[in-house]
């Protein structure tokens, strides 16, 4: 028999340290700081008006492009809370979670041979969309030294002729880095220099502290060369409702809305109902569950640094990224022995591409009894190195 | 009264354990800033006392609550102000409330058994001056109190792992 498997189905890498997650299934008493998703649950107004939608038969498939309430609610979101301006009519698709969205985003601008680069540390899966879509990812660093912000010098090494967009994701997963107005600008310089498209997954928006998000498509030059994407997964803990947004001029938002029609059609109905709640009327729940991110934050963090590992504090998403580096051991070991020896999870920066090695990520997503307790053993831990 | 303080009750209301130090690791407040403040906030009443939602069914200890509508005459010169505080003295009354609507003072009366609940309302309450009408209303079970389930809800199960 021939070997079926596709040749850019085999150029993904699988994951690398399969064998140490695995580990973790098996064991019982771990503290796990490995998820990357809320331990709220979604609020009750939300699930109440789904539950609601079905049992009054809303049940079908919507327009490709999603609810047209659900869109002018986004828009008008958008437009509120980030000075962006997006029409609810041909700007915006309701996508499958941001997942989606990113791969729609990356296969409606990328050409065979094209340079995507994405700014790294970063989530696990854009390298491989865009190995998906027959481009070639370009990692670029963001380094502890500049907060984990994209410096724009780092950006400038590695932009070529083939370059053709720029993957960024603010609040950042797995660093917590975060870009103001003022960091943004220094990018778009070379990213209008260098004619290249913006694609700026915003889905920790909402988990920005001591101060507002600043979205990228509002600075007016970037507007329409940028693909924005977003989602309701993490600001309103709806990670299994799988709703997300792509936001963008209406020539890309068509490019993407053909590939989002063959392969997904639309996005599940119950879900948008959901969503659409979820803008209306939950924003006091929103903020309380943020609050409560804050509290943990500010916790952990202290908590870290006292115990001898070194972490910059976050400025959004719920996720540390302190240095492991001055325990002399690698990140993947660290993590390794951590949870052998103290059922602590944690993931490997490494995992996360350039920049993430000799880093963990701890997701601080857990009640503030767990994250003592995590801290209670990371300090055990410490000390008996 | 700033942020802080503000800060400091939202996070007291949801856990009054919390040690100051505990308390300052999440407000980046210094330990001994969270204790003046908090002193502070006591001092001026703001903090009326620390107790502790107990499910008392759940303790094999359960007690019979009732809601109790009062129709009243107010007085002059004190409203309703002077019976309010004289209901409000009892032990068993432990939440007093004027409301608007049919009738005027809500009470919320515990004890032990529904006998005592009755006597206590046919005893003390009812032949009160001023009093009008009684309602009382026995709970039946308890669903939430103060915020806070009083069912079984299941741990929603998470993936050790995701990205």
């Amino acid at each position: 028999m021939r070997d079926f498997i596709s040749e850019r189905a085999r150029e993904i890498p699988p994951s690398g340290i399969r064998k140490f997650f695995d580990l973790v299934l098996t064991m019982e008493d771990v503290v796990s700081l490995g998820v990357g998703e809320p331990d709220f649950r979604t609020p009750w107004n939300i699930c109440e008006s789904s539950i609601y939608s079905i049992e009054q038969g809303t049940t079908s498939y919507t327009s490709n492009k999603g609810l047209q309430s659900l869109r002018d609610a986004l828009s008008r979101h958008l437009a509120k809370y980030y000075q962006l301006q997006y029409s609810g009519d041909d700007e915006i698709i309701i996508t499958t979670g941001v997942s989606e969205g990113l791969d729609i985003a990356i296969r409606a601008v990328t050409d065979p041979g094209d340079e995507i680069l994405i700014a790294q540390p970063s989530y696990v899966s854009y390298g491989p969309c865009v190995t998906l879509a027959g481009g070639k990812a370009v990692p670029v660093r963001c380094t502890e030294k500049d907060h984990f912000k994209l410096n724009p010098d780092l950006l400038a090494e590695q932009i070529t002729k083939k370059s053709k967009a720029l993957i960024i994701n603010f609040p950042n997963n797995p660093t917590g880095g975060v870009m103001d107005e003022c960091d943004l600008k220094a990018v778009a310089d070379l990213v209008i220099d260098h004619d290249l498209l913006l694609i700026s997954d915003e889905v920790y928006s909402e988990l920005t502290y001591d101060k507002r998000h600043f979205s990228a498509a509002a600075i007016s030059d970037l507007h329409d060369r940028t693909i924005t994407l977003n989602g309701f997964s993490k600001a309103y803990a709806m990670t299994g409702w799988r709703i997300g947004y792509l936001c963008a001029p209406k020539k890309l938002c068509d490019a993407a809305l053909k590939i989002h029609q063959y392969v997904m059609l639309c996005a599940p109905v119950m879900g948008q109902v959901g969503a659409l709640e979820a803008l209306r009327s939950s924003e006091d729940e929103k903020n309380s569950m943020v609050n409560e991110y804050r509290l943990r934050r500010n916790m952990f963090i202290t908590g870290l640094n006292r115990i001898g590992l070194s972490c910059h504090v976050p400025e959004g998403a719920f996720y540390a990224f302190p240095s492991v580096k001055e325990t002399g051991l690698s990140d993947v070991e660290f993590a390794e022995r951590l949870l052998k020896e103290q059922r602590v999870a944690v993931v490997p920066g490494s995992v996360f591409g350039a920049g993430g090695e000799d880093h963990i990520r701890c997701a601080y997503a857990v009640s503030r009894k767990q994250l003592s307790e995590a801290l209670r053993r990371m300090e055990l831990f410490m000390q008996e190195l | 009264m700033d942020e802080k303080d503000l800060e400091l009750l939202r996070i007291l209301e949801e856990n009054s354990r919390l040690s100051a130090e505990e308390i300052a690791t999440m407000t980046s407040l210094a330990a001994a800033e969270v204790e003046a403040r908090v002193h502070a906030l006591e001092a001026a009443q703001v903090i009326m006392r620390y107790s502790t939602v107990i499910n008392w069914e759940k303790a094999g200890n359960g007690e019979v609550s009732a809601i109790i509508e009062l129709k009243v005459s107010p007085e002059r010169d004190f409203g309703y102000d002077r019976i309010a505080e004289r209901l409000s003295r009892f032990r068993q009354v432990r939440t007093l409330r004027l409301m608007t609507g049919t009738y005027d003072l809500q009470l919320i009366v515990t004890g032990k058994n529904m006998q005592e609940v009755s006597r206590f309302v046919s005893e003390h309450v009812a032949p009160m001056d001023r009093i009008r009408e009684t309602a009382t209303h026995i709970v039946m079970k308890s669903y939430k109190e103060n915020g806070n389930a009083l069912f079984e809800q299941p741990e929603t199960e998470r993936l050790p792992y995701s990205f």
